[in-house]
Order: C-alpha cells, then sequence, then structure tokens
C-alpha cells in the first residue's frame, strides 16, 4: 500500500509542479512594464472608493458550519457503507436512526431560519 | 536512511516549521494558511502509517471544511488583521527554560520505557481493512454507542452554533 | 499481452526490462516508470485540455447559431494553440496592496486540485494511476483542495469584488457538496469498496440503472461544483465582474480557465466511472484498450448533456442556489439514502430484475413526492414584491389602484 501513496506523492508533486513551471515560464516571456495606473484595482473602471475589506456576513460561516457537521456525518457513514454487504438488517437500522438525527438536525437548522440568504 | 524515513523527516520538519510559522505569523490570514499546511504535514503522516482512510480524512475534514471556517472567522474579525509590535513578552525567557526542562523530562521518560527502540510489528491483513471498521461501528458489543452518540454530539453543536451565530433580531447589517 | 490490446502495460514492461539490463535495482526503476507514469498522465490531461477548449467553443457557437472559431485550420482546430501562445506572452499585472503567497498560489491550487483527480480514475481494466482502496473520498477531498485555491483568489487580490465573489464561491462549493458525498454513498454501499476500480468491477449492471435518482443527484452537484451554467454566479461576466479571477492576467488567469474546463471533463469521467460501468463494455477485460475507448465515449457523452445544460438554461440567483440545495437536494439526498439501504437490504439480491425495478419505483416514488410537496409549498408561499410602493405619476383623474406589498 505504501507503493500507493508513492506514486500518488510522485503524482500530486508534479501536478501542483506542471502549473508552476507554466507559470514560471510565461514570467520569463511576458514583458513587466507596470505603472501604478495599471496596477491598480479594479472597480468598474473608477477609481476605487474605501478600503478594500467588506463587512463580512456572518450567514457564510453558518453555511460552513452546517457543511462541517454534514462532511463529519458522511464520513462516519463510509465505513459503514463499505461492511453494508456484509451487515444485518440491525445495523441498516442503527444506520437509519443515524441519518434520522442528523435530518432532524437540518429541519431545526431550517425553522430557524439558518439556511436563509439573508 | 530509508527512503521511508526520509520522507518521514520533511513530513515532520514540514509540519513543526509551519506550526511555528502559523503561531508567529503576523498577518492573521498568513497564520490561518501556515496551519493549513500544517494539517497537509498530518496527512502525509497519517499516510505514511498507512492509515489512508484517515490521512483523506484528514484532508476533508480538516482542510476541506475547518480550515475554510478558519479563514472565514478571521475575515469576521473588524479589528486590524495584523499584529504590530513584538511577538514575545519580557518574560519570555522563563518559559523557554521551562519547556526546556519539561522537553528533557518527557524524552528522559520515554527513552527508560522498554518499548522505546521496539520496532512495531506488521499489522494484520484485516485491521486496515475498511469492512472491519465499518462492521466494528454498528457491532453492538463493539462501537455502536459512541456511533449513536456521536450523532447527537453533532446535533447538539449544530443546535448550539446556530443559536449563537443566528440572530434574528439584533443581526448585523 | 501484445501491443495492440495493452499499449500502457506493454510499454511498461519493456521499459522496466530496458532498466533492469542497464543495472538499476528493482525500487529504482520502479520510481523512474513511476514519473514517467505520473507525468505522462498530468501533461495528457493538460494537453487534452486545449483539445476541450475547442471542443466547447465549437459545440457552443452551434447551440447558439453560429458557427464558432473556423479561421485558424480546418474547422478553427488550431485556434486554441493560438490562445495558448498568446496567453503565455501577457504581462502578469500584480495589484498594488495584493498579498503576494495566496495571490500566486491559488491559480497552482486550481488547477493542482483538479489534476489529482485523474490519479485514481480506471482507464481501462488494468490501466489506472493507483487503485486506492480510498478513491471515493479521494476524489471529494482533492476537490476541497480546489475550494481552499479559490478562497486564497478572493483573499489575494486586495480588491472588494474579488473578496465578495470567493466568499459566495466559496459558500456555493461547501454546500453543494453535502448532497455530492451523500448520493456518492450509494454506488459504495452496491459495491462494497471504496476504490474506484472496485466500484467498476462490481457494476454488472451499471449503477445508473440501480440508482437513477442518486445519479442525476450526482450530476447536478458536479455541475454546481464545478461552477458551470446554470450555476456560474459566482464567476459570471455580467455579474461580479469575473469573480474571484478580476485580477489575474496572463497565464494565471490562463490556469483558472485550465481548471474549469478540465474540470468539466473530469466530472464527466467520473460521472461515467461511478455510475455509467467505468471502462466496462463487450470484450472490455480481454482487450484493455477497448475499455479505455467504451470509457471515452460514455463519458464524452456526458460532457456532451453538461455542454447542452450549460448553454440552455438561464442563470441561478444565490438564493435560488441555496434553497436549492439546502431545501431540496439534501433532504432528497437524505431520504433516498435512507430508503435505499433499507430497501437494499430487504430484497434478494440474486434477482436482478426485480432489484433494478423496485430500486427504479421507490427512486420514482421519491422524486414525485418531491415535487408534489415543492409545488405545494411553492403554491403556499408565493414570492412577495417587498418594495415600497412608489407614487405613480398619472393625471388627476384617472385613479389606479396601489396595493402596498403585491403579490406576483
Amino acid at each position: 500500500m505504501l507503493n500507493d501513496w508513492l506514486y500518488l506523492g510522485i503524482f500530486l508533486i508534479i501536478a501542483f509542479a506542471l502549473p508552476a513551471v507554466a507559470i514560471l515560464i510565461a514570467g520569463v516571456l511576458s514583458p513587466k512594464k507596470g505603472n501604478p495606473i495599471k496596477n491598480s484595482i479594479y472597480e468598474c473602471g473608477i477609481e476605487p472608493i474605501g478600503e478594500s475589506r467588506i463587512q463580512f456576513k456572518v450567514q457564510y460561516y453558518v453555511y460552513g458550519l452546517i457543511f462541517l457537521i454534514f462532511d463529519v456525518e458522511t464520513v462516519l457513514l463510509f465505513p459503514w457503507a463499505v461492511a453494508y454487504k456484509q451487515l444485518s438488517l440491525f445495523a441498516v437500522f442503527e444506520a437509519v436512526l443515524f441519518i434520522l438525527i442528523l435530518a432532524a438536525a437540518l429541519l431545526y437548522a431550517w425553522r430557524k431560519g439558518a439556511l436563509e440568504w439573508l | 536512511m530509508s527512503g521511508m524515513q526520509v520522507i518521514f523527516l520533511i513530513a515532520a520538519a514540514v509540519t513543526l516549521g509551519s506550526a511555528i510559522a502559523a503561531v508567529s505569523a503576523r498577518k492573521m490570514l498568513h497564520a490561518a494558511l501556515w496551519l493549513v499546511l500544517a494539517l497537509l504535514g498530518v496527512a502525509v503522516i497519517f499516510a505514511l502509517l498507512e492509515a489512508s482512510f484517515f490521512a483523506v480524512v484528514q484532508v476533508l475534514v480538516y482542510i476541506g471544511a475547518i480550515s475554510i471556517l478558519v479563514i472565514f472567522a478571521v475575515m469576521l474579525s473588524r479589528t486590524s488583521l495584523t499584529d504590530e509590535g513584538s511577538q514575545t513578552n519580557r518574560g519570555w525567557w522563563v518559559a523557554a527554560l521551562g519547556l526546556v526542562i519539561v522537553l528533557i523530562g518527557v524524552v528522559a521518560a520515554l527513552s527508560l520505557w522498554p518499548k522505546w527502540t521496539a520496532m512495531p510489528g506488521a499489522l494484520p491483513a484485516a485491521a486496515t481493512d475498511m469492512a472491519t471498521l465499518g462492521k466494528q461501528l454498528v457491532d453492538p458489543n463493539g462501537y455502536l454507542l459512541p456511533f449513536e452518540l456521536s450523532s447527537i454530539l453533532l446535533l447538539a453543536a449544530l443546535v448550539g452554533a446556530i443559536y449563537t451565530a443566528v440572530d434574528k433580531k439584533e443581526e448585523k447589517p | 499481452m501484445s501491443f495492440l490490446a495493452d499499449p500502457v502495460n506493454f510499454i511498461t514492461q519493456w521499459l522496466s526490462t530496458l532498466l533492469i539490463g542497464w543495472g538499476a535495482s528493482a525500487s529504482f526503476t520502479q520510481l523512474i516508470l513511476y514519473i514517467i507514469g505520473a507525468g505522462a498522465l498530468t501533461l495528457g490531461a493538460l494537453f487534452f485540455t486545449v483539445f476541450l477548449i475547442w471542443l466547447e467553443r465549437k459545440i457552443g457557437g452551434r447551440f447558439q447559431d453560429r458557427l464558432g472559431p473556423n479561421r485558424l485550420g480546418p474547422w478553427g482546430i488550431f485556434q486554441p494553440i493560438a490562445d495558448m501562445l498568446k496567453i503565455f506572452t501577457k504581462e502578469y499585472i500584480t495589484p498594488t496592496g495584493a498579498d503576494k503567497v495566496p495571490f500566486n498560489l491559488a491559480p497552482i491550487l486550481a488547477v493542482g486540485g483538479v489534476l489529482a483527480m485523474w490519479a485514481v480514475i480506471p482507464y481501462a481494466s488494468t490501466v489506472f494511476g493507483v487503485n486506492f482502496n480510498i478513491g471515493v473520498v479521494y476524489l471529494i477531498a482533492v476537490g476541497a483542495i480546489g475550494d481552499l485555491g479559490i478562497i486564497m483568489a478572493g483573499l489575494g487580490s486586495n480588491n472588494k469584488y474579488a473578496l465578495l465573489s470567493g466568499f459566495r464561491a466559496v459558500a456555493n462549493l461547501i454546500s453543494y457538496e453535502v448532497p455530492m458525498v451523500l448520493v456518492l454513498l450509494i454506488p459504495v454501499l452496491f459495491s462494497g469498496s471504496l476504490g474506484m476500480n472496485d466500484i467498476v468491477k462490481s457494476q454488472q449492471t451499471w449503477n445508473i440503472f440501480l440508482a437513477p435518482l442518486a445519479a442525476l443527484i450526482f450530476f447536478t452537484t458536479s455541475i454546481a461544483e464545478n461552477g458551470r451554467a446554470p450555476f456560474d454566479l459566482l464567476e459570471a461576466d455580467s455579474e461580479l465582474v469575473a469573480g474571484f479571477n478580476v485580477e489575474y492576467s496572463g497565464l494565471k488567469f490562463g490556469m483558472f480557465y485550465v481548471a474549469d474546463f478540465l474540470h468539466s471533463f473530469t466530472a464527466a469521467l467520473v460521472f461515467s466511472t461511478v455510475f455509467l460501468g467505468g471502462w466496462r463494455g463487450p470484450g472490455a477485460e480481454t482487450i484493455p484498450i477497448l475499455g479505455f475507448v467504451y470509457l471515452i465515449l460514455k463519458s464524452s457523452l456526458v460532457y456532451f448533456l453538461i455542454l447542452h445544460i450549460r448553454f440552455t438554461i438561464p442563470r441561478f440567483r444565490i438564493d435560488q442556489m441555496m434553497d436549492f440545495n439546502w431545501k431540496f437536494l439534501t433532504p432528497i439526498s437524505l431520504v433516498l439514502l435512507m430508503v435505499t439501504i433499507v430497501i437494499d437490504k430487504l430484497i434478494p439480491t440474486d434477482l436482478t430484475f426485480i432489484r433494478i425495478s423496485v430500486h427504479w419505483a421507490v427512486n420514482i416514488l421519491i422524486w414525485v413526492a418531491a415535487d408534489r410537496i415543492l409545488s405545494a409549498a411553492l403554491k403556499s408561499h408565493p414570492a412577495k414584491v417587498v418594495a415600497r410602493p412608489r407614487p405613480l405619476a398619472r393625471p388627476p383623474h384617472v385613479a389606479v389602484d396601489e396595493k402596498p406589498g403585491g403579490e406576483i
């Protein structure tokens, strides 16, 4: 199995190095004539007004939280799904209970208005 | 030195280095990105231990969800994102001395343990099998109760988070 | 195995005997072969993108009743090569105040995340990168690394539009991962393993016949994960001015472009592998190259379907996208998962025809129930216009009925 990981490590290094090398080559080939107007921030053609930080809506964070909960749920379900064929009906009902509790979590989030795009 | 040892040393160095950089970076955003690199180093160490499921779950949950949440949390703070001034206070040498003493004590205690230099035996083939893990998770004599309790724990976490974060009466504009 | 039946393994054997003949040790030969294999696969994927760009522009042109590129070469085949040459020589403009490390790292992460998916896909019965026993979870994990690239692009440009688009894009992408991962559990159930080659080998009947609704949900969420139309509010030209990649120029922008196009073909490949039986087909076990041909045919079909949807359906609003995901797709996926695992245990598994028909019946039932509930809910909550009533300019002798908060 470690051979698999070795191949994957080599693959990932090459997969991340190839775009890097391409960008470096293009950096060598391209002209570099910066001036302040070219380097200014894009704001629909006018000078940028105000800071470049906007007030972050807490709604994004709530979506991330709900995603995290469901992500951990599915990660716990993956080993169960691999062993599915060798399990009895009782084990299936246990998993149904697991998913039901998390469906209840989704329902709570829905009713409390956490899923609205404010 | 075998190849595995070299890779382990590199992964450990990357993890430790990026953890130190995460703690001492001046900009919070850079600290969050160094944290991502540290978590990636931990995933590589999991892969070296042949725990492949945990390596990918580490990347999926930690880097895919928790790092994004950390970056969101960094952006939520309204204060300036840069730490000005010195990163240490006047008494830093006391803390460093204490930590070195603790480290020497821990290494001494571990090296007196007889199994410190013993190589671990090979895992039985069924131990790294995901089906075994799945069967244990729903076995009433196995880990069924923690399995169901974890779902209730996740429900409680979600309820708490939504109660704290979503407030209809006084939401920020 | 002859050269024609199994070219990749033939070349591998020939190279390894050559290297061992030169005196290299077995593990070093293995390492060299790994490097050559990985390099060939990534380079092949990147060069295939050039062809994909041409294909998309040509087919898009035909969908929109125009010709598409047709000047350079027969049918405009050399157009993307000219585009690549141009983009290699454009200047890199780094905006003032941009954070250098996230700004430069983001395109590399975006392309690397998509290329890393090609490692676990089985291309034929004997040709694959690695046959990981955790292939499915690996695919989702590297998708998450691509999302990290997008948020770094948004944060690294010192631009409030890029920031806004980066947050929206990441919120969208992580939301659509939830039904995708829930629905990916169903093929894993049927095949009993997380490895992609095992999933393909166990599809005596294709998974799309056993779980059609799951295939549909996976298809939809793959398009949404890619950021393609109709979910492309995040980077559309008329919306947040090209979104998180507004400050990029030259090859860095080209890398985002390549990542986008390659991701849609990779999504088609993954869909064909997991649901359409991958390299399976008549005679594919004995002649591996035929398996590769079948896989390319199936994923081209799915890719054409993705293009068709892209050029046909108008764009969704961001709140429509979120509602669609959290209030429609996720409950359906949860219900589908629960029902599928109970039903599949209850029916005897050696009667394939009965199994297929029971699963189809249950899926259609869930689909119809969801549709009914959705239309009932939409009828009872009509969209309200919440703007204040504006005074109408009208002559004094005309009476106009002004109701505040009129209903559509």
